[in-house]
């Protein structure tokens, strides 16, 4: 579904460039749920923006169902770390923000919201302002305007980090029974390594100054997961150890 | 949200002006009355009252000459600044060139021009129409360029993902981001545009309550002038007050978002 090839991406910054991103190769595949993991400064942002084409490649390529992005593409949707939500549209109207920049009619999608809407625990608050929700639903609100648009791909930067630990828990649990219902090709940046094993099918691990992908580490533990005790603690201990060793060991420190 | 703990809306947006009016208006018939202070420096409240019943339906004509030049000045002003705001937002280019001459002009002062407009428009309303605009032109101005450049980041790459036009960003998330600054401006405008059009009325004293206030000078008549300067007053204070009433009406989130 997506095809990075020989992508680099450099800032010019105060004191010359700054080098985001150094030859990325990384293939993902229809319907696969990848992490993206690695220390702060590591590019993983400047990856997610990249694919949405919110900012051109310095070189190289990215493929989104085979063509080549320069643009934002429809069928390619983002939810960021802070929901962007319109204070002063309903959570409805917001939901149905890409439906009339589209230029389509809002008539014809607001089934899909209210189910939507249903789906993430949000049925009851169609007619609320966003303040008028907590953080966590508020995201919710910002997952579904994501979801109207079925999107091919999904792209989300760090969704969940600003959040309380219960709360991010709880919506990682949720994406994961989305991404199960919908099959839909997510790329996840996170800091945390449990979300990564909790969620992915394969976790890019990328090292800092310039961001290179470091390790691509498979996690093969059958879905439904889920966070504390289940039976795959061990293979969950051994991954998560593995991951931690990735982004913490000495070698890949300044 | 609402809390419960609050006091009641009725005595936090109705009483406490009130008692705090009485109190003011209290202090000043207090000072005048315990240092004895003559009406013709400094009339008391009752002295006022009085020259105010001597000619009620006077008063209330020229107060009502000021306020419509108030308000049509106000009027235009309003919507030639926001059309000006919104080209100069929509092109980086124009605003670099044209700001720094905005910006000076705003800078003259506004009374040394009003001879020139009697000049340039003659004896009649429009003078002090125009002086009205030109005293609550920049602060709206201003004002709307601030608020349509202080978008929030994560708002507008939100929409630059979903590929949205310049139109489509500008309608559905820069302007109405810019409201509650577009109300701060106006806000301030409600009473230069009164200031405006007195100065108008001062220059060329014939109609309006800038009139009664230049007439009572020359017959020295104070309490008739603070007459006059408290319908003013109660003008200047219903616009503001007609303001922060529209403001809850369309922006009602505002003051939701900033606690």
């Amino acid at each position: 579904m997506i095809k990075i090839a020989g992508l680099n991406r450099t800032f010019k910054g105060k004191s010359g460039p700054v080098e985001a991103l150094r030859n990325l190769n990384l293939d993902i595949a229809n319907g696969e749920f990848l992490a993206v993991i690695g220390r702060s400064g590591c590019g993983k942002s400047t990856l997610l923006r990249l694919i949405a084409g919110l900012i051109p490649p310095t070189d190289g390529e990215v493929l989104v169902a085979g063509e080549r992005v320069s643009r934002p593409r429809r069928d390619v949707a983002m939810v960021f770390q802070r929901p962007a939500l319109l204070p002063w549209r309903t959570v409805l109207d917001n939901v149905l923000l890409p439906v009339e920049i589209f230029g389509m009619k809002r008539a014809q999608h607001r089934d899909h919201a209210m189910r939507l809407l249903e789906m993430t625990g949000l049925d009851g608050f169609a007619k609320q302002l966003p303040h008028e929700l907590s953080g966590g639903m508020q995201q919710r609100v910002s997952l579904c305007r994501a979801l109207i648009q079925r999107p091919k791909v999904m792209l989300m930067d760090e969704p969940f980090s600003a959040l309380d630990a219960l709360t991010r828990e709880e919506l990682a649990v949720e994406l994961q029974r989305i991404h199960i219902e919908l099959g839909t090709t997510v790329v996840f940046v996170t800091h945390s390594i449990q979300e990564a094993v909790l969620l992915a099918d394969r976790v890019a691990v990328l090292s800092a100054r310039p961001g290179r992908l470091n390790k691509l580490v498979d996690v093969d533990i059958p879905r439904p997961r889920s966070f504390g005790h289940n039976a795959h603690m061990e293979q969950v201990a051994a991954i998560s150890a593995e991951l931690h060793q990735l982004l913490l060991g000495n070698e890949y420190l300044p | 949200m609402t809390d419960s703990s609050r006091p009641p809306q009725r005595w936090t947006n109705i009483g406490l002006p009130t008692l705090g009016t009485v109190l003011i208006i209290g202090l000043w018939w207090g000072i005048t009355r315990i240092l004895g202070v003559e009406p013709f420096y400094l009339p008391a409240p009752p002295d006022v009252v009085d020259a105010f019943s001597r000619q009620p339906t006077y008063l209330f004509e020229q107060a009502g000459i000021t306020f419509l030049e108030t308000t049509i000045g106000f009027g235009i002003a309003t919507v030639g600044a926001i059309l000006l705001a919104v080209l100069l937002a929509a092109s980086r280019t124009v605003e670099r060139m044209t700001f720094p001459a905005i910006a000076g002009i705003n800078a003259v002062p506004k009374v040394a021009l009003a001879p020139l407009l009697m000049v340039w428009v003659g004896l009649n309303p429009q003078a002090k129409v125009l002086m009205a605009i030109m005293l609550c032109f920049f602060p709206i101005l201003v004002a709307t360029m601030t608020g349509l450049s202080s978008t929030p980041a994560d708002l507008g790459e939100m929409a630059r993902s979903l590929s949205a036009s310049w139109w489509q960003t500008f309608i559905r998330v820069r302007l109405p981001w810019a409201l509650p600054q577009i109300f701060i401006g106006l806000k301030v405008a409600t009473s230069l545009s009164i200031i405006g059009a007195i100065i108008g009325e001062l220059q060329h004293p014939e109609l309006g309550l800038g009139s009664v206030i230049s007439s009572s000078g020359l017959s020295a008549d104070t309490p008739m002038a603070f007459a006059a300067l408290t319908l003013l007053a109660v003008m200047g204070a219903a616009l503001f007050y007609s303001m922060v009433a529209l403001e809850r009406v369309l922006v009602p989130w505002a003051r939701a978002i900033s606690s």
